[in-house]
């Protein structure tokens, strides 16, 4: 079965900012190295590291929000790099991205109406009527009643709704898979749980394939099928949740479930 | 609300005692934090745990009266540490107490270090402002010793966007603890940090604990932080607090509704798909209190007539005491099903 | 933590809204000093003066007649008259027109100009963003009037080489505020989020980014005014102005001689030029505060 949405060997070079001269050439940071990466239809991937570790990166290349410096991001088997235009349009409108703080990815001086309305416009080519009754539509299933929430702006709404219009956005486009950086890090404990479970059932009803780009190892058990860690810019760890979370091989994926602290205070592993 | 084994053998390192926080609204005042009261002793460490809204922070900043906004002010209640209320205390005297008997760690170690100056002197800073001129030097190793830091003369030279988030916490516990005070205040200390630094800076905060007797309140959002690391806990909602035990009882038999929703919406390597639980509707906003008990709207066994127009007092659980009409009635044990 | 079985979830209960409280709208944030009312009212009643010359004077502005330096008060001409007998306020009437042209044509193309090749600069960087600059900085390094001067006194004087002279050295300043804000804006998550949906760059430069930088651009727009008519005025002065238009800058020129005997010659051209400049500049500052409602915004 070929993979929705795959890295194949990408590599993402920075360049160091203060580094080489006219003589000297600049020093390069690799932030993403020779990942490999596959999403298949249907499935919750989730792709755990900590800052520094290029997963944002690599959840950018996979959004084609920026080019990789070596290795090929491949949709349905077709490098994006290289695809025609038609292909790209099929693309964009079939990967779409939640991102963690809802409020810097909402224009602010659009309404949530406008917000969702967007890749309506765009990515599916609707008319202004059509869409919005489609923004009606995308504003119930994230249950968000359309009379009270359309003509919001971002800084009117609270964490959690702020998701939802970004999870409304990304449905828009009638995807078939949603890169998620860092859902619900930013949101409130007791809230956390609602917006996942929108998710989950999102994911059962329209078969949606995830990408669940966290740092959080709580948040994976309960939600995703296939985990991949990264650490350093290269991935150490892939396998199923429950193999890599019960029987970790790589020294930082044990590192790192040695670290999470539990809620049980009888398991103090840190104190 | 004492663990069982010390009684009332020693007065408490930190008393608060029914404190209440205001903020001027234009002409209103607005309460966010309302009738707070928690006790540190020494080596002992008490989590405060809220969410967004809670007043945790407030009432942090309130102990010292380091209100980010002129607009704060405390409104009520006393603030006593070693028996000498701080809130009754002109800014002089305030200025002695910070630092030298109670230190404070904050949110995010960027916006606290002067980017100009190397660690080394900032962290001497604290010692000269009061008075501690000579030997501050070897103090200064000494703390950057204390906090794990390897090579220590070289850290102290080291400015702070050469150190990584985790050293730079780690520089502001050591400058919180120059002067050696009785209690260290961390607000939110590891939220900003990765994990793996997060769990480097918990083991410290107890040894430290451990080895200085200090006294620690700890802040923060985070239930599974608390279970790391404390032996009491207070969980606060909608700037009041709800429920107060020792840490075991309350994560075995949570009195309150919102607290045993809360431990359910935890979510740790160990639950599974099924296990998302969150508690329906949204944090209540300052200003906009419900009537009655605050948490009712959401609550589960919410009894109309009574929890929607009484505002209930903290009474005594168990071991601890709950602010909870129903605490104690069957269905309150298990309020979610 | 033991585990429970899970009750059926409720997913919905978003809660309402939080609540919104109402803030000053921006007509109220940009009315409520004194001053800016007052700079308002002015540049309405040169606006109107520029409109309606003919209606509120009864002179000719260019011929003069017998009445030579008139003081104020004198019969039938309430301003007094120039030595050419020229009715002062009919002058200072149609000097609106060429202070509010000059001002206003100049620095809308100031801020086409700036605006364009700044979001262009911003947005794309790299070579286009290095070139676009040094262009810019060259201009910004002349000296404004010394070049007016030059290019006036080289191709001779007419109101539309001045505003283009007037325009081609104001855009470097907008160009770099552009540049600046859209290069930052460009990093932001939603535009970001746009490129997902689909947007091609023109579609998000238009629509999302340059909304974002309108308030900078209003601003300096105004600010550049201000300083147009005062450049026009100054050439005026030194007799650069167009010969057969009224101007203040003109008046003050004719005015030379006559500073101390006939104070009212300069008098009220200098006091036009002075208030109207003023007045622009006190827009461009509460356009400012209005336009940023954060400044001073209790969270």
């Amino acid at each position: 079965m070929t993979a929705l949405l795959e890295a194949r060997d990408v590599s993402r070079l920075f360049p160091v900012r203060g580094s080489g001269s006219l003589l000297r050439a600049r020093r390069m940071q690799t932030a993403v190295d020779q990942v490999s990466i596959a999403v298949q239809p249907g499935e919750v991937l989730a792709l755990v590291g900590e800052s520094g570790s290029g997963k944002t990166t690599l959840g950018r290349m996979l959004l084609g929000l920026t080019a990789p410096s070596s290795g090929q991001v491949l949709y349905k088997g077709q490098d994006i790099a290289q695809a025609p235009a038609s292909a790209l349009r099929d693309f964009r409108q079939a990967v779409q991205v939640v991102f963690q703080d809802s409020g810097g990815s909402l224009n602010p001086r659009h309404t949530v109406a406008q917000s969702i309305a967007l890749p309506l416009r765009y990515n599916r080519g609707l008319a202004p009527e059509q869409a919005e009754r489609e923004v009606d539509a995308l504003l119930e299933q994230v249950h968000l009643p359309p009379r009270h929430f359309r003509n919001r702006l971002p800084h009117e709404l609270s964490g959690g709704q702020r998701q939802r219009v970004g999870i409304a956005r990304a449905l828009a486009s009638q995807p078939q898979v949603v890169i998620a950086d860092e859902p619900v890090s930013a949101l409130d404990v007791s809230v956390r749980a609602q917006i996942l479970r929108l998710m989950f059932d999102l994911q059962q009803t329209q078969r949606l394939a995830y990408l669940f780009i966290t740092h959080d190892l709580g948040v994976v058990r309960a939600f995703a099928q296939r985990v991949a860690v990264m650490y350093q810019g290269r991935i150490v760890e892939q396998g199923t949740a429950d193999a890599v979370l019960d029987d970790p091989q790589h020294a930082y994926t044990r590192r790192l479930l040695a670290a999470t602290p539990i809620p049980d205070p009888r398991r103090q592993q840190l104190g | 609300m004492n663990s069982g084994a010390t009684a009332d053998a020693a007065a408490p390192l930190l008393d608060v005692r029914h404190l209440c926080v205001d903020i001027a609204q234009g002409p209103r005042q607005l309460r966010v934090v309302e009738d707070v009261s928690l006790q540190v002793q020494r080596g002992e460490a008490v989590g405060l745990v809220g969410e967004s809204g809670s007043g945790k922070s407030m009432t942090a900043f309130a102990l010292l009266n380091l209100f980010p906004s002129p607009l704060a002010r405390v409104a009520g209640g006393e603030v006593l540490l070693e028996g000498r209320d701080l809130a009754r205390m002109d800014a002089a005297q305030l200025r002695s107490v910070r630092g030298a008997r109670v230190g404070m760690v904050f949110q995010d170690p960027s916006s606290f270090l002067d980017p100009l100056m190397p660690v080394g002197r900032q962290i001497a800073e604290a010692l000269v402002a009061h008075g501690q001129v000579d030997g501050s030097r070897a103090r200064v190793l000494e703390l950057i010793d204390l906090m794990e830091l390897p090579q220590a003369a070289q850290v102290a030279l080291k400015y702070p966007h050469e150190l990584s988030g985790g050293m730079r916490q780690r520089i502001l516990i050591a400058a919180a603890l120059a002067m050696k005070p009785a209690l260290l205040i961390a607000d939110e200390p590891t939220t900003a940090l990765d994990v793996t630094v997060q769990a480097g800076i918990l083991k410290l905060l107890t040894r430290l604990r451990k080895e200085l007797d200090l006294g620690l309140l700890l802040i923060t959002h985070d239930l599974a932080v608390i279970a790391e690391t404390c032996q009491q806990v207070h969980v606060m909602y909608a700037g009041q607090i709800v429920e107060s035990n020792a840490i075991e009882p309350l994560f075995d038999r949570p009195a309150h509704p919102y607290t045993q929703g809360l431990l359910r919406s935890v979510l740790s390597p160990q639950s599974r798909a099924h296990d998302l639980f969150s508690i329906p509707g949204g944090v209540a906003i300052a200003g906009q209190w419900p009537s009655g008990c605050r948490f009712h709207p959401r609550c589960p066994i919410m009894r109309p007539g009574l929890c929607d127009t009484a505002v209930p007092e903290l009474g005594s659980s168990g071991q601890g005491v709950d602010r909870c009409h129903l605490s104690g009635a069957p269905e309150a044990i298990h309020a979610w099903g | 933590m033991t585990a429970f079985t899970s009750p059926p979830m409720d997913t919905a209960q978003a809660g309402p809204p939080p609540p919104v409280y109402a803030k000053p709208g921006f007509r109220q944030r940009l009315l409520q000093r004194l001053g800016t009312r007052i700079a308002l009212g002015w540049l309405l009643l040169v606006l109107l003066l520029a409109l309606a010359a003919p209606l509120v004077t009864a002179y000719d502005p260019l011929s003069g007649g017998d009445n030579a330096l008139q003081p104020p008060l004198s019969a039938g001409h309430w301003l007094g008259t120039d030595d050419l007998g020229r009715d002062i306020w009919t002058r200072v009437v149609y000097g609106t027109r060429v202070s509010l042209a000059v001002g206003i044509i100049s620095a809308f193309f100031a801020v086409l100009i700036g605006v364009v090749l700044g979001a262009i600069a911003g947005y794309y960087g790299g070579w286009a963003d290095a070139l676009l600059m040094r262009i810019a900085e060259f201009f910004q390094t002349l000296p404004r009037f010394v070049v007016a001067l030059i290019v006036i006194a080289v191709f001779g004087a007419s109101l539309a080489k001045m505003i283009l002279v007037i325009a081609l050295l104001s855009w470097p300043q907008l160009a770099r505020v552009v540049r600046a804000t859209v290069a930052s804006l460009r990093q932001s998550q939603f535009v970001d989020a746009a490129r997902v949906a689909g947007m091609g760059h023109g579609a998000i430069i238009l629509r999302e980014i340059l909304p974002n930088v309108a308030a900078p651009i209003i601003v300096i727009g105004s600010l550049d005014i201000a300083s147009a008519i005062l450049i026009e005025a100054s050439l005026s002065f030194f007799g650069l102005g167009e010969p057969n238009l009224v101007s203040w800058g003109g008046m003050l020129n004719d005015a030379q001689q006559y500073l101390r005997s006939a104070w009212w010659m300069s008098a009220f051209a200098g006091l036009a030029i002075a208030l109207t400049v003023w007045a622009f500049n006190l827009l461009g500052d509460a356009l400012n505060d209005a336009l940023n409602p954060r400044a001073g915004h209790t969270p």
